[in-house]
């Protein structure tokens, strides 16, 4: 246990047991302190008051997916451009032409998605 | 450093190009009215590229730090690679046209899964090996999901996926135990730390888990369950491509991995590649019995043909890379053939899969059943077609490592696989009489049958020289 490299992980490990610890204690808090007196009013489900109007998982229209995969897609191309742009002064022409080339397969992709109307709403 | 990596990478970057070109293209000009159109350019360019790695020839070079490697091994993987898709890709462009599947999309999708087995073989890291992988897999599940209004090739493309997504978790996870005890991602460094031929344990904990990710692109048992699923549910001329060039790549991918990375230490994973293959061999011929689909029976026969294909890599000696090779060669062009048939099975228009509805079909078509009797007796192995001399070299390879146990297993359950080819034999010549199926050939299927039976036949001779070749690419990876 005196190697060096374990002991730098020793406050995740600390980290770990707490973060578990405390979710354990939370929900078993829970379950054994509160009072319980259930009758069929209190646990049906409602909806602002109103019984439910319909099941909660209906369908979604497929675009909200869309979207939200293109968010995540240009999401991370940012999170690639600002360590590069950060660096940009130190990384050679090499650095340059390899997110040249990223940004334009990503453009390429961008363009087909375009054409294709997954940008179109209605 | 860069300017002379790049003519090394030259094959993969023409067709990383011309894919993104073909996809403006398609896009912007005619979109599915440039299928057919796609479909041939990009399987002659994949033909091209083919002659181009053939003929390049030389020893091997290194790009970017070791990251991919261009030997003799990556090349004859590559060509087997690029050949076979050319060849699903022409064989099913009629099916796909008179099926409504026509799309542009298709033949792009096949070129950047083929971008990715092709950095596969060639991986000299496990960054290159991942990157390569992810790439194969991702446009594979796109493919298999691509008759998007049926519920059964969606449900296909789904389970390929989250199931994909579960072994690419395994490699990934066993990938970092490499690195964490290795201390590095390149091969070549991987093998330096074991120079006493003597593993720490993580070491080996991330081995099997790269082997069990690896073995799932592969379909060995026990990572095999989504092969039938996915084969039945893709479309045809999906399931034919799934059969063939992912299989060489991710075949030739573990030779890679366990040669080069732990080539030092062959008794830790040749038995757990032994285990793979017996469980495979035995699995693949007896649960293959009860199918009534012939594409699941397909499946069935490719995870059986994998246990076999592993039994040359269980034993760690050049010959047993050179047998995995050639049994690899040979299972693909017998698959070709194979599925350019069912391509054409067809009842009124409709795709037929069952395999009862092949009863006298014979008496209708003798040519085809002959060519088809063929091509069955060689996926069975039985003598002389070049089913058999695929077997012959790998178990010849594993009595030679001193596996005779792996050997006569494999011969047992050859036996056991060879009843349901030999039934399907027995429903085309003798079976009882009903509603026939229709096969309506394009001149390539018919051409890609009969020219495979024929090669089945006369590859007696010398193998097409692929022997040698092969004996190369094993000690080029080996030596």
């Amino acid at each position: 246990m005196d190697n060096p490299l374990l002991r730098e992980y020793l406050p995740i490990l600390v980290l770990l047991a707490i973060a578990v610890g405390l979710g354990l204690v939370l929900i078993l808090a829970a379950a054994v302190i509160a009072v319980r007196n259930p009758d069929p009013e209190k646990v049906s489900a409602y909806e602002c008051g109103f019984n439910a109007f319909d099941d909660a998982r209906m369908k979604f229209d497929v675009r909200f997916y869309l979207v939200s995969i293109l968010f995540i897609i240009f999401d991370l191309e940012v999170a690639f451009l600002f360590p590069w742009a950060v660096a940009f002064g130190e990384i050679s022409m090499l650095g340059f032409w390899s997110m040249m080339v990223f940004l334009g397969v990503l453009t390429v992709g961008f363009a087909y998605e375009w054409k294709k109307g997954a940008l179109e709403w209605a | 450093m860069t300017g002379v990596d790049f003519p090394i990478l030259l094959p993969e970057i023409l067709l990383a190009v011309y894919a993104m070109a073909a996809l403006m293209l398609g896009v912007y000009g005619g979109k599915d009215k440039l299928a057919g159109l796609v479909t041939w350019a990009t399987a002659g360019l994949f033909v091209a590229l083919a002659l181009l790695i053939a003929l390049r020839g030389g020893v091997g070079a290194e790009a970017f730090g070791g990251m991919f490697v261009d030997d003799a091994f990556a090349r004859f993987a590559k060509v087997v690679i690029l050949i076979s898709a050319a060849g699903v890709l022409v064989m099913a462009q009629d099916y796909m046209a008179r099926r409504d599947l026509a799309r542009f999309e298709y033949p792009i999708l096949a070129t950047l899964s083929v971008i990715g087995m092709m950095v596969m073989v060639s991986a000299g890291d496990l960054m290159a090996l991942y990157m390569g992988l992810e790439l194969q897999s991702l446009a594979l599940y796109v493919m298999a999901a691509m008759r998007r209004e049926s519920a059964k090739s969606t449900e296909a493309g789904l389970k390929y996926f989250v199931l994909g997504a579960l072994s690419s978790g395994l490699l990934l996870y066993g990938a970092s135990l490499v690195y964490g005890f290795a201390g590095t991602t390149d091969f070549a460094g991987i093998a330096s730390t074991l120079t006493e031929g003597h593993a720490p344990l993580g070491l080996l904990f991330g081995l099997v888990f790269l082997i069990s990710g690896m073995a799932f692109k592969v379909s060995a048992v026990p990572f095999h369950m989504w092969t039938p699923d996915v084969y039945e549910g893709a479309p045809t001329p999906v399931t034919a491509f799934f059969a063939t060039a992912p299989k060489v790549a991710a075949m030739a991918l573990i030779a890679r991995v366990i040669q080069d990375a732990f080539g030092g230490i062959p008794g830790d994973w040749s038995q757990v590649l032994a285990a793979l293959a017996v469980l495979s061999m035995f699995l693949g011929a007896v649960a293959a019995i009860g199918q009534r689909d012939i594409k699941r029976l397909m499946a069935y026969s490719s995870i059986a043909h994998m246990g076999y294909a592993l039994v040359g890599l269980a034993a760690a000696t050049p010959q047993g890379v050179q047998a995995t090779l050639i049994y690899m060669a040979i299972y693909v062009t017998m698959n070709l053939g194979t599925f350019a048939f069912i391509l054409s099975m067809e009842r009124d228009g409709r795709p037929v899969t069952e395999i009862g509805a092949l009863n006298q079909f014979a008496r209708a078509e003798p040519l085809k059943a002959l060519a088809m009797l063929v091509l069955l007796f060689s996926l069975a192995g039985v003598p002389p077609m070049l089913g058999f001399f695929g077997k012959f070299y790998v178990l010849r390879a594993a009595v030679d490592a001193g596996l005779v146990w792996l050997a006569v297993a494999g011969a047992v359950a050859s036996v056991i696989g060879a009843f349901y080819y030999l039934r399907i034999v027995y429903f085309m010549y003798f079976g009882a009489e009903q509603d026939p199926v229709q096969s309506r050939m394009s001149a390539v299927q018919w051409l890609m049958l009969v020219g495979v039976a024929a090669v089945m036949i006369l590859g007696v001779v010398n193998l097409f020289g692929i022997e040698a070749l092969a004996l190369d690419a094993a000690e080029a990876l080996i030596g």
